[in-house]
């Protein structure tokens, strides 16, 4: 406890110290970094994965990004584009893009670059892939009436917009080479970014080099970055700490982060920040008695999470108590009003009389038997999945593990033989269109897995999807939350995750954010000697 | 003995076919596909049902069974092995890297376990039942007894304390720079070597007794040779021939079968090529993996019967 | 000459029947590891059969405020990430290495020694066919078979039995099939034959008995690995699953991530794997040694 102790303080003191860092960036060096899986294909419209963002998003640049100086992760500030209007119905979305950007081929990028990307990812070709096309579903379309201007003509008004132009997926292609070959992106890399492609070997790494021709002059600083491909967590922390590898993207465990800070003292530097991630429980409502809603809540009134969130956030990469949003961002009700919501109570002798009450009143008796299926990962499913179970105990539910692999988990559950499950939501970006999105009813969202139809829920978050007024979308956004975990409890939110990125102190200019696809274009990031 | 050969590789092709058709039909009974495997990664808030079959349908998952079967047969006939499900990229390609790695450290392992195996076997069979011979018992046992990944384990523990040393997360082909090469592989080769040394030690301990009590070895001793003489002129020569089979038939394993020992070393192998494989229900990948190390082990059988039926010509295949 | 009671004993033709005591002294002076073996397989066993009288902790029990505690006198092995007792977890982990373990070797043992006798027995194409198909499965590296039925059957103690007894089948059955070859050329086989006994008859009551002693050999053999090929898999997280606790479980997640400010997680549960199967080698070891009289002393 004591060294623990120590080492919260000396990370503590790390992150203080980092703004009174206040150096100039020097240029050189060459950035190393493990990232955890291989993407599958270079085709950032396509995947899914963070093993694609991490390497790949380098070499490319987005319409709008995310202001990778704000922690918050929700800003979105020009990047291609310049600037951008509204028109007066919110329906039209005009951007000014900027001139003599160049691909790395030494052409210029225009506007019918972007349309033609654009096209791709919400119009795509039969036989292309676009996994975020559902995304779009309220853009009419992609007009580019000059060189150097695109609008997006939407069909309704949509508050989230703005955000999906930043998406970190979206990277800008060449229209002369989709043209001949939709698919060529999938196998090449060539885009507008500050890192231009050296070389991939399979099975090891990934290689960049600056690109001399960057539209952002100055940058970027770095003189090249290596991604190198390290499957296991403690081969990761040992390349940090052995300091042959500068920083890991996604994040690591609390163990991680004290090993590492216990080995490199003032060499490391910790970020943390909550994370745009969380396990729910998902009940399946055709299953009895997870129809009863009286059930439902009596699970989640068994889960002390307030004491997890001190104790689990010790051994598992889980911390915040939160609702539908990342404690912190604009949209994330304030604790007072959530400690109101069932299972938030502050008072956890009171939460789980009050779930024996409601399970002896739905007929559950004493020792009841269910399956709990949870999903083959190690981090943070395995301990959550043990906290659950033990919590459950505790209002006398005799819970049984069934662990699935990954690869069919859910397919396994879409089928809907599973009682009560792990499900999982990860964002790109904080926005309550996407973090929401999951929770509608199953004839409008198939990824909802606890097969539920629930209206009054879906009128809700039409509503707030709508809304441009910040306070009142705000407010919206609240009723939604409270119907979801607390009048029907369809889903039960675990803790939100935790992202901690312990670093070598050398690398500046990276600012943590909840999401982990975010911020890894490496422009603004330098080396120290 | 040209027909002896001719006759075994014969043989080798019904098995081969047998592992074909078992790893095929394994793999589709699993439940789940390359396509779920990618694309429901996550509760994916935007998934697409007609994405997914698409590529599906790209990748020949739609076709009838036997369809699926022939044309892989048809690929393997012209030792074409496709296209990996994941990746989309050659097969061979893949496997390139993560084989050069495992056979090397296969034969490091296998090194390693010989050398362990051969004077510590005749130790014990020479001076059976006394201390020195209890003590190679339970040294060898040992080995055989400790989980892999828990040495692997004990031993990065070790070199972090008290060495405050990592050795290379990255593999470098031994010709390109062999230090860093052997930094790396050497710890997962003294672990798995030891282990499997325990199989050669035992192997070499019965064979050296039997050779000791041949009534020619006895004659020997009676007449007062010394025991060394005996040993390397006529004892040797005979115990060893069980021991390297029983090593060379556990190497064609080490191939494909580290898969615990690769995830503690964090090794890019063969194994965890496999693991990623199954998980990733890459059909063409896990075939390909399959058959490869089934054929390794089938020739490494009949290179070792080959061996046996050269150097002692009773065993003759009738 | 000293007159010891041996020879009085001797000169007087008094045979002495050895009592038990003095048959078991001899036991352990003749094959010290064997005992040693043997000895480490009974407290294995009492530990899984007496867990609930012995262990101080019921193993599921978590306590958020001990948690990573070192040993101590309330937690003699010390407490896991969730505040478990390890000492009680290793104990009730004898219990799933023993029954799976069990399981699988004796499932696996089984069926391969009845292929095996089988196969010797019926001969020619049969024969032929089985073997075959025996190497077809000897091929596939033993943890990729495992890991490929549980993918298809799911993880759990039952699947993990059969994930680990499939394997182990066609080993069991080639040597099996070995020893029943010499057994088969025997007269009294081909006496029972001649009497008109059904071939069931014959493999299960003439045969079988004949190959027990490799079969024993094996099964021991075949259980340290076992408990091993148990331990990778719920390493793997593809065999037993939390909040069940099993050894190679117990190895997996915070015992690695804590293993150098909380050793005591990876240490421990590691030892008893070790143990076990080290004991199970052992006392097997000597059981062949015993029963095969070529490797006898002189």
């Amino acid at each position: 406890m004591e060294r623990l102790a120590r080492v919260a303080v000396l990370a503590f003191a790390a992150m203080l110290a980092l703004p009174g860092l206040a150096q100039s960036p020097r240029s050189g060096g060459e950035l190393v970094f493990p990232v955890p899986s291989e993407p599958p294909s270079y085709d950032g419209h396509r995947e899914e994965t963070f093993g694609l963002i991490h390497p790949i998003a380098p070499f490319y640049n987005t319409l709008l990004r995310i202001d990778p100086n704000d922690k918050s992760g929700t800003k979105a500030v020009p990047s291609l584009a310049e600037s951008w209007t509204v028109s007066s119905d919110k329906l039209t979305y005009t951007f000014k893009l900027r001139k003599g950007v160049k691909f790395h081929d030494g052409s210029e990028m225009t506007s019918k670059d972007v349309k033609a990307s654009y096209d791709k990812i919400i119009f795509p070709p039969a036989g292309v892939g676009s996994s975020r096309k559902g995304q779009y579903a309220d853009v009419a379309a992609v007009e580019a009436p000059d060189a150097y201007t695109v609008s997006f003509r939407l069909k309704e008004p949509s508050a989230s917009f703005i955000s999906s132009m930043a998406s970190p997926w979206n990277f800008i292609y060449k229209a002369d080479i989709l043209a001949k070959d939709p698919h060529w992106y999938e196998k090449n890399i060539m885009g507008t970014g500050p890192f231009t492609f050296v070389e991939h070997v399979k099975g090891s790494h990934i290689v960049g080099k600056k690109n001399p021709n960057y539209w952002d002059k100055g940058k970027p600083y770095l003189d090249g970055f290596r991604a190198i491909f390290i499957r296991d967590s403690a081969s990761q922390v040992a390349a940090i700490r052995g300091e042959r590898a500068h920083i890991q993207f996604r994040g690591f465990s609390p163990a991680e982060r004290d090993s590492i800070v216990s080995t490199l003292g003032k060499k490391a530097t910790v970020q943390e920040s909550p994370w745009d991630c969380i396990l729910m429980v998902g009940m399946n409502h055709e299953k009895k008695p997870f129809d009863d809603k009286r059930v439902r809540r009596a699970l989640t009134l068994a889960l002390d999470r307030n004491q997890a969130s001190k104790s689990l956030s010790k051994i598992a990469i889980v911390k915040e108590v939160a609702g539908v949003q990342v404690p912190g961002t604009p949209y994330a009700t304030p604790p007072a009003e959530l400690a109101k919501l069932a299972g938030y109570w502050p008072d956890i002798e009171k939460s789980r009389a009050e779930s024996r009450r409601l399970l002896k009143e739905a007929g559950v008796p004493e020792g009841f038997q269910f399956t709990f299926t949870n999903r083959g990962v190690p981090m943070p499913y395995e301990p959550l999945g043990v906290w659950l179970i033990d919590q459950w105990r505790r209002v006398g539910l005799n819970v049984q593990q069934q662990v699935i692999e990954p690869a069919a988990y859910f397919g396994t559950i879409r089928k809907g033989d599973a009682q009560v499950f792990m499900d999982f939501q990860c964002g790109y970006i904080v926005e309550p269109d996407l973090d929401m999105y999951k929770f509608l009813s199953s004839d409008r969202n198939p990824a909802n897995y606890g097969r539920y139809k629930d209206p009054v829920l879906d009128a809700l978050y039409d509503k707030q999807s709508r809304t441009i007024d910040f306070e009142e979308r705000g407010q919206i956004v609240q009723q939604f939350e409270k119907r979801l975990l607390d009048e029907e409890a369809h889903y039960l939110m675990t803790l939100q995750w935790h992202r901690i990125i312990p670093h070598s102190a050398k690398v500046h200019g990276w600012t943590i954010t909840p999401s982990h696809y975010l911020n890894n274009t490496l422009d603004t990031v330098w080396l120290s000697q | 003995m040209a027909s002896y050969i001719l006759k075994r590789l014969a043989a080798m092709v019904p098995t081969l076919l047998g592992v074909a058709v078992l790893i095929f039909l394994l793999l589709r009974v699993v439940p789940g596909d390359v396509v779920e495997a990618r694309y429901l990664t996550q509760g994916s808030q935007f998934q697409s049902q007609e994405l997914m079959n698409q590529e599906r349908q790209k990748l020949g998952l739609d076709q009838p069974l036997w369809r699926q079967f022939a044309t892989w047969m048809a690929g393997l006939a012209r030792l074409d092995f496709g296209l990996s499900m994941w990746t989309s990229s050659p097969i061979s390609e893949e496997i390139k890297l993560r084989f050069a790695l495992s056979l090397q450290l296969a034969l490091m392992a296998s090194t390693i376990a010989t050398l362990l195996a051969i004077p510590l076997g005749i130790l014990a069979a020479v001076k059976q039942d006394t201390w020195a011979d209890y003590a190679v018992r339970v040294f060898s046992i040992a080995g055989l007894a400790t989980p892999s990944f828990w040495l692997g384990i004990l031993m990065i523990l070790v070199m972090l304390t008290v060495f405050k040393w990592m050795p290379p997360v990255v593999f470098t082909p031994i010709w390109v720079n062999p230090w860093d090469n052997l930094a790396q592989l050497i710890w997962p080769a003294l672990a798995v070597g030891y282990r499997y040394s325990a199989v050669g030690t035992r192997m070499m301990r019965s064979a050296m007794l039997e050779v000791l009590r041949e009534d020619y070895i006895r004659t020997a001793r009676a007449k007062g040779l010394r025991l060394k003489l005996i040993l390397t002129r006529h004892a040797l020569k005979n115990a060893i021939l069980p021991v390297l089979t029983v090593i060379s038939l556990e190497f064609a394993f080490l191939l494909g079968g580290l898969v615990v020992t690769e995830q503690v070393f964090n090794l890019n192998g063969l194994g965890m090529l496999f693991v990623e494989a199954i998980s990733r229900r890459d059909y063409t990948l896990t075939q390909a993996l399959v058959m490869l190390v089934a054929t390794v082990f089938l020739l490494v059988n009949l290179a070792v019967d080959i061996a046996y039926a050269w150097l002692d010509p009773r065993i003759r295949y009738r | 000459m000293a007159v010891t009671r041996e020879a009085l004993r001797q000169l007087a033709g008094i045979e002495q029947r050895p009592g038990w005591l003095s048959a078991l002294a001899d036991f352990i002076r003749r094959r010290p590891l064997g005992t040693i073996g043997a000895a480490i397989v009974l407290a294995m066993v009492f530990a899984a059969l007496g867990a609930g009288f012995i262990a101080p902790y019921d193993p599921l029990e978590t306590d958020y405020g001990a948690m990573l505690a070192a040993p101590d006198a309330a937690h003699w092995l010390g407490t896991d990430a969730f505040g478990r007792d390890v000492l009680s977890r290793v104990i009730y982990g004898s219990r799933t290495a023993l029954t799976v373990g069990l399981g699988a070797s004796l499932l696996g043992a089984s069926l391969g020694s009845l292929i095996g006798v089988a196969s010797a027995y019926f001969g020619g194409r049969t024969d032929l066919v089985v073997q075959r198909v025996m190497d077809v499965f000897f091929a596939f590296p033993v943890i990729i078979l495992a890991l490929a039925v549980v993918a298809v059957l799911g993880t759990g103690a039952g699947n993990v039995i059969l994930a680990i007894a499939i394997p182990m089948v066609p080993r069991c059955a080639r040597v099996v099939r070995s020893s029943a070859l010499a057994v088969r050329e025997m007269p009294y086989i081909d006496a029972a034959r001649a009497e008109g006994f059904g071939s069931l008859r014959i493999i299960l009551r003439h045969m079988l008995p004949n190959v027990m002693a490799p079969i024993l050999i094996m099964a021991t053999a075949f259980l340290g690995e076992a408990i091993l090929l148990e331990a990778s898999l719920s390493f793997l997280g593809l065999g037993v699953q939390e909040p069940t606790a099993a050894w190679g479980l117990m190895l997996r997640g915070a015992a690695v991530q804590f293993a150098e400010s909380a050793p005591w997680m990876a240490i421990f549960p590691g030892l008893a794997i070790s143990l076990g199967v080290f004991g199970f080698n052992l006392f097997g070891d000597s059981l062949r040694d015993a029963l095969d009289p070529r490797l006898r002393t002189q």
